[in-house]
């Protein structure tokens, strides 16, 4: 009979992120027969009794432990790769996954400095013999379309002079729009934060809090697509931290825990530190320690040691 | 191919300081100045600037902006830029000029292969503190606006593949764009700053195919809208860069006066390049050499200048 102890321990190894491979070994490994098809009668949410007297492995749940398994090869491969191939693959797969994931390509066009870019976008020409702004205009429609295509073409100046003046009545056109509702579609809006440097949307940012009271990207909270470009083109670190509390909740879907994966791997030779600042504030715990409450085995000592990695 | 005449020995140093003896004192040697720099390419005019600089620490650009004048130092003064370089001020000229001038634009973003275009994006950031796409976006409004910057901002594919179906489908979306007088139609947008050139070269074959009439023709309706000459402008580059640069040289020399812009900016952007094919596609449409057609229609240094870069021996 299996002990009450090892049957939470063994649970609690399959869920969450990443597999928990030494509980696998060391009680699993050890079972006997009758153990282990106690061990599947007594859990009906992973085997189903079939109608011809045996417990059967239920198929979704295979699969999701397949993912679980993969999380940590992944993260290897995505870890190893070049920057330039990741974000190319990155993009590509959002595109494919449709407009739940269109999030993804907002965050690599806007995190990355103007080289990084413009490398992912060389790499793309390589993987997938088109352009990514080709490949994003082609599957994606509308003024959701417009945004994509220019903040992925986008070659920001990246120097820090910038004219304040331009900055404050950019601010105000901004403001505007966003009170007179539906901004993406305003040719302004797009202009201003598909072609501005960095160091000018900044500036943006601090006068346009003066005039309205609130950060832009609260005022924007009705357009999931400009809250994210603003967001990542201003505040990046925060907008990663966000993004990393959502993927390390419990019962979140594929797509939102391979976030962390994703996070992780793209900003631990950037920005991470920074990340984790904004985390601990946020959360009142630091990174690590959620990582390690809520991920497993291997995979959680390699990301572990991703964010250790440059204090 | 080139028309420009260079040797493949030289000494930067002799002709820095043969520059410096045509520029001191009261006026200037001219002709010492366009056998010179008339007579070095890219490469070897950076050298010359290193060593003017170096030898009498001055920019040897700026000292020939004081000592010459008119369409002739224009001329020069392009002339002795590096090309991307020059490219990212003929852009500036042409943004501030902006909804007159956008032909250059396209004209920049269009001929030149992505890796090019890329370079001269650089040089306009170093030179203006800011990027191109920016500066296009903020002096132009509408469709225009949408059309030029997503030219500007195209990093194309650079393979050969064409996919024969896409091309018969995007054809007829061009189709029943300009059928509709939709030509602000996203699409037409998209396919023609994102699509790689071979794909469009091919596209617009399909079309000339399938409607018997060419694109461009079918964007000739209205003479008055700017965003139709800009679409046949932008179509013309892409598809036959000389025959684009032969009808501009044409129409800048033709008639009553001449457009030095036009034919400088030709002669000078090309002279390393293609001019030679501009040169022959000239005289095959008009009977008479490009040479002939320049000496007759401008003067004096200018001339000279031309001229040689159009690869006259001295």
């Amino acid at each position: 009979m299996a002990l009450p102890d090892e049957l939470e321990a063994l649970n609690k190894a399959f869920s969450g992120h990443g597999i928990h491979e030494q509980t696998l070994i060391s009680i699993l490994g050890k079972w006997h027969p009758e153990q282990r098809k106690s061990f599947r009668k007594g859990n009906p949410n992973l085997f189903i009794e079939d109608e011809r007297n045996f417990e059967r492995w239920d198929d979704h749940h295979v699969r999701l432990l397949k993912h679980e398994f993969m999380r940590f090869k992944n993260a290897v491969v995505l870890w190893t790769m070049h920057p330039w191939e990741r974000d190319a693959r990155l993009a590509k797969e959002a595109l494919k996954k449709g407009p739940q994931s269109y999030g993804i390509i907002i965050e690599i066009a806007c995190t990355r400095s103007a080289e990084e870019l413009l490398g992912a976008r060389r790499a793309y020409h390589s993987l997938f013999d088109q352009s990514m702004e080709e490949d994003v205009a082609q599957h994606i429609n509308g003024c959701e379309r417009k945004l994509l295509v220019a903040l992925v073409s986008a070659y920001r100046y990246e120097g820090s002079k910038l004219r304040d003046d331009a900055a404050k009545s950019e601010a105000k056109t901004l403001f505007d729009a966003i009170t007179n509702d539906k901004p993406i579609e305003d040719d302004e809006v797009i202009r201003i934060l598909t072609t501005r440097s960095k160091p000018h949307l900044q500036a943006i940012y601090k006068h346009y809090k003066e005039i309205s009271g609130m950060n832009i990207e609260e005022d924007l909270d009705a357009d999931l697509r400009l809250k994210e470009t603003v967001q990542c083109l201003c505040t990046p670190q925060q907008y990663f931290s966000q993004v990393l509390d959502m993927a390390l909740q419990k019962d979140v879907d594929k797509s939102t825990k391979k976030a962390l994966t994703r996070v992780i791997v793209t900003r631990a030779d950037t920005d991470m530190k920074e990340i984790k600042d904004d985390y601990h504030n946020q959360h009142g715990v630091s990174l690590s320690k959620k990582i390690e409450d809520t991920a497993h085995g291997n995979y959680k000592d390699f990301l572990l040691t991703l964010i250790a990695r440059g204090g | 191919m080139a028309t420009l005449i260079s040797p493949d020995q030289f000494s930067p140093v002799e002709d820095a300081e043969a520059l410096q003896k045509a520029c001191k004192g009261w006026g200037t040697d001219e002709k010492a100045i366009i056998k010179i720099l008339g007579h070095r390419n890219a490469t070897q005019r950076k050298q010359i600037r290193q060593a003017y600089e170096e030898l009498y620490e001055e920019d040897l650009v700026k000292r020939l902006e004081n000592e010459l004048s008119g369409d002739f130092e224009k001329a020069v003064y392009r002339w002795i830029l590096d090309p991307a370089d020059r490219d990212a001020v003929l852009a500036n000229v042409a943004v501030r000029k902006a909804e007159s001038n956008y032909h250059v634009i396209i004209e920049i973003s269009c001929i030149l292969s992505p890796e090019e275009l890329l370079v001269v994006r650089r040089a306009y950031q170093s030179r203006y503190k800011r990027s191109l796409e920016e500066d296009v976006a903020a002096h132009t409004t509408g469709d225009l606006r949408q059309l030029l910057v997503a030219l500007v901002s195209a990093y194309r594919y650079d393979g050969h593949e064409v996919n024969e179906r896409l091309a018969k489908s995007e054809a007829d979306i061009l189709h029943d764009a300009i059928k509709d007088k939709a030509f602000n139609h996203e699409e037409v947008t998209r396919i023609l700053s994102t699509r790689s050139k071979t794909q469009l070269r091919a596209i617009f074959n399909r079309y000339k195919d399938e409607h018997d009439t060419s694109i461009t023709k079918n964007l000739s309706g209205d003479p008055h809208s700017d965003l139709q000459k800009a679409l046949r402008t932008a179509i013309r580059c892409i598809n036959d860069p000389k025959k684009y640069f032969e009808k501009l040289v044409r129409n800048a020399i033709k008639g009553v006066g001449t457009d030095e812009e036009a034919l400088t900016r030709v002669i000078v952007t090309r002279a390393e390049r293609d001019l030679n094919g501009i040169k022959e596609l000239y005289y095959q449409r008009n009977s008479v050499s490009l040479d002939h057609a320049v000496a007759k229609e401008t003067s004096g240094d200018y001339k000279a200048f031309l001229l040689t870069l159009l690869g006259k021996e001295d």
